[in-house]
């Protein structure tokens, strides 16, 4: 019987789909409250905070088919800002499994979405969400020593692994890291303390860049720090997310080290890119649309949407993978690695992508 | 004379940089109010379904069977033109929305969306009336044009006319097979196969609902209800026709040859575009029924553009019209109607207009070089 009902609810679905075809019930259903949609993803805020004057952190029930997430991944959340819709990469913040996500996004001064969200966010927004995705994950079974380093906003992913672990009651060392510009800045600080004092295993070290005093360490990552935070660091399993000069800073001390192997990291704000537009030669081809233009030695993304076509896109910095097309013929040169590909049917992402020389893309 | 004879190729030029200029406009322009509006006609449109078919249950009583007719045939008329045809145009993809994008958009007819995007965004809007490519001209069924070479099957005009009105959404399905193409030989049946698997799907979902489900489960009503949902769609068919009929076909609208729609400037194309509109005036609830299709000649300008700013720019495109010497042709319904009509019984006979071999005057000069 448990097995005949959802069975026949099934049914009666499809025949709703086929009564309100071809539009779909959740276009209708969405125009009584937009969280009863079945397909998509939607999320509604329940709680809001805000820990910072610029930071905003809010609680988010999402509907129906969402599936859960792992500690460190991200989730496209979607806004619509003047009429158009919006995807920015968040990483929901507590332990896995959860029933809803949190969320903590810092305003940045020029950023669009960022600042929407953070001035306007209230209880009973709703938002958009994709599934979760992303590598940057706890290996299992999990490691016994676990070094977890964070700057700002970057604490997100990071603090969805603390958080994790000591639900988990994991057995091993756990050292956290974050950097802040002082201690007004500090995210999530009483959380923190509460978390370490709840698991002996966890300790959370305060690293302010900018202030002198009031923190346990001062000024930006070295390798001094690192001794300091955690000695047995080298037998340790790394996981890193900051903006990018921390990044670097620890990419460089775990190469020198030859540890790079147990440097796990995730870019939230990638570096500024440079493409150089005077050099590039070739035609680019659109195949699916017939659009043509030359090569103006700009990213692809923006050379489709020069063209007038609209491809699916989110970050525009080579995170998100929304904007990922097949390209059929021809090389691309990766603008963040500097590697160029030229293998047939290769799946690229059109933001970060930059012809050499012809390119047919199935767009 | 026509208009493109008083134009030098500087002022067809300073003419299309107007109206690149008026589009720039509206386009820095476009935000939150489209959004909302279209949202709003959306809404308005699944109430007025909703209401439809319900009112359907109690098609028993002949008032309730005549208002749930009258508010279903609004509801698909509203879905097929301000929001379908609009949608599939590309004219919301600027959202990102992705339910209200052209590609994921699908519409209350049995046309798949995909194969009308090809044959009415592409074809017909590229060779906006130019004979031997714009396939839109009499739907490979009617001559609609003088310059169409006459045939005794031409004197089935007005019949061939009566029957595209009654069943226009299966004469736009149909449409995208290009029959007349495929018998020329210019188009294999290979080329048909995805374009009919789309048909086919599309036409049983459309039946399914309208002449299957929704009849059986009114029981005892089914034929009342089948009735009910066939007079519908008779209705939002005849609408459809007559309102896509009067922006191209009305007296007065000139088509061109291939020869003068190659290599066109951007100035030239405009000048085809308003060349070969004809708006119909009317109040500005008409013209949301239309689809704002009533402003025919400013969506062939810029089919990209939300419909519900095509009232906002007419006067100004108006201006720009008169300030070159161009002609803009409109007026109200019934004068387009009958227009079309007259054309329609004119042209079945032969010998109407110039003949064949002299379509071209050779003194029209479109790109006056």
């Amino acid at each position: 019987m448990a097995t005949l009902i959802p069975r026949r609810m099934r049914g009666l679905a499809s025949l709703a789909e086929a009564l309100l075809t071809p539009h779909g019930a959740d276009r209708y259903l969405e125009l009584v409250d937009p969280m009863l949609v079945r397909r998509e993803l939607r999320g509604r805020v329940v709680a809001v905070r805000r820990q910072t004057p610029d930071s905003v952190t809010f609680r988010v029930r999402p509907s129906r088919a969402w599936r859960g997430f792992r500690a460190g991944q991200y989730v496209r959340l979607q806004v619509e800002i003047d009429g158009v819709r919006r995807t920015r990469c968040y990483s929901p913040c507590e332990a896995e499994h959860s029933g809803e996500l949190e969320f903590t996004v810092k305003a940045d001064p020029s950023g669009l979405v960022s600042r929407h969200l953070q001035e306007t966010t209230g209880v009973g927004t709703v938002v958009g969400l994709s599934p979760a995705d992303g590598e940057f994950t706890l290996p299992s079974p999990r490691p016994s020593r676990i070094v977890l380093i964070s700057g700002g906003s970057g604490i997100t992913p990071v603090l969805a692994m603390a958080r994790t672990l000591v639900a988990e009651r994991h057995p091993g060392e756990i050292v956290f890291l974050q950097y802040s510009n002082s201690g007004s800045d500090a995210l999530y600080r009483e959380e923190l303390a509460a978390l370490a004092a709840e698991h002996p295993g966890l300790r959370v070290i305060h690293a302010y860049t900018h202030a002198r005093t009031g923190g346990d360490l001062h000024g930006l990552f070295s390798e001094a720090h690192l001794e300091r935070a955690a000695p047995w660091f080298r037998e340790a399993q790394t996981f890193v997310c900051g903006p990018p000069p921390l990044m670097s800073a620890v990419s460089d001390l775990y190469g020198r080290e030859g540890l790079s192997e147990h440097l796990h990291t995730e870019e939230f704000t990638a570096a500024p890119l440079t493409f150089d537009t005077t050099a590039a030669e070739g035609r680019v081809r659109f195949a699916r649309s017939g659009r043509e233009c030359d090569n103006t030695g700009k990213p692809l993304l923006e050379q489709a949407e020069d063209v007038g076509l609209t491809p699916e896109h989110g970050c525009r910095m080579g995170i998100c993978f929304s904007c990922t097309q097949l390209k059929t013929a021809g090389r691309v040169r990766n603008a963040r690695t500097g590697e160029v590909t030229g293998e047939e049917n290769e799946e690229i992402q059109l933001c970060i992508s930059v012809p050499v020389g012809d390119v047919e893309i199935d767009a | 004379m026509t208009g493109t004879q008083r134009l030098t190729p500087e002022q067809v030029e300073d003419f299309g940089r107007d109206l690149d200029a008026l589009r720039q406009r509206i386009v820095d322009n476009l935000g939150e109010e489209d959004v909302t509006y279209l949202r709003n006609l959306i809404k308005t449109q699944r109430a007025l379904e909703v209401t439809g078919r319900g009112l359907l249950f109690a098609g028993f009583l002949p008032p309730a069977w005549l208002a749930g007719v009258a508010t279903l045939s609004l509801a698909k008329i509203l879905d097929n033109m301000e929001i379908g045809h609009n949608v599939m145009h590309g004219q919301y993809d600027w959202t990102h929305i992705p339910e209200l994008g052209s590609q994921r958009f699908e519409w209350d007819n049995v046309a798949p969306a995909e194969n009308w995007r090809h044959s009415h965004n592409y074809i017909h809007h590229t060779f906006t009336n130019v004979l031997g490519k714009d396939r839109d001209i009499g739907y490979g069924i009617l001559r609609m044009d003088p310059a169409q070479k006459w045939h005794p099957y031409y004197l089935g005009n007005p019949l061939y006319a009566t029957l595209l009105a009654i069943l226009f959404e299966w004469g736009v399905m149909l449409h995208d097979l290009e029959v007349e193409r495929v018998v020329q030989g210019e188009r294999s049946w290979a080329e048909n196969v995805p374009v009919l698997k789309k048909i086919v799907r599309k036409a049983a979902q459309q039946i399914g609902k309208d002449y299957v489900l929704f009849p059986l489960l009114t029981g005892p009503l089914a034929p009342l209800t089948l009735l009910g949902n066939a007079s519908a769609n008779l209705v939002r068919n005849l609408w459809a026709f007559a309102i896509i009929f009067c922006g191209h076909f009305p007296a007065d609208v000139e088509s061109f040859t291939e020869e003068e729609a190659e290599n066109e400037t951007r100035g030239q194309w405009y000048l085809r575009q308003i060349l070969g509109s004809a708006n119909i005036s009317g109040s500005p609830l008409f013209h949301v029924l239309s689809g704002n299709l009533s402003h025919q000649i400013e969506h062939h300008l810029f089919p990209d553009l939300p419909a519900r700013r095509y009232p906002q720019i007419a006067g100004e495109v108006r201006e720009i019209c008169e300030r070159y010497g161009l002609p803009y042709h409109t007026g109200p319904l019934r004068k387009q109607l009958w227009s079309v009509a007259k054309k329609i019984v004119r042209l079945a006979l032969p010998g109407q207009g110039p003949a064949p071999d002299a379509t071209v005057d050779p003194d029209r000069q479109l790109r006056a070089a």
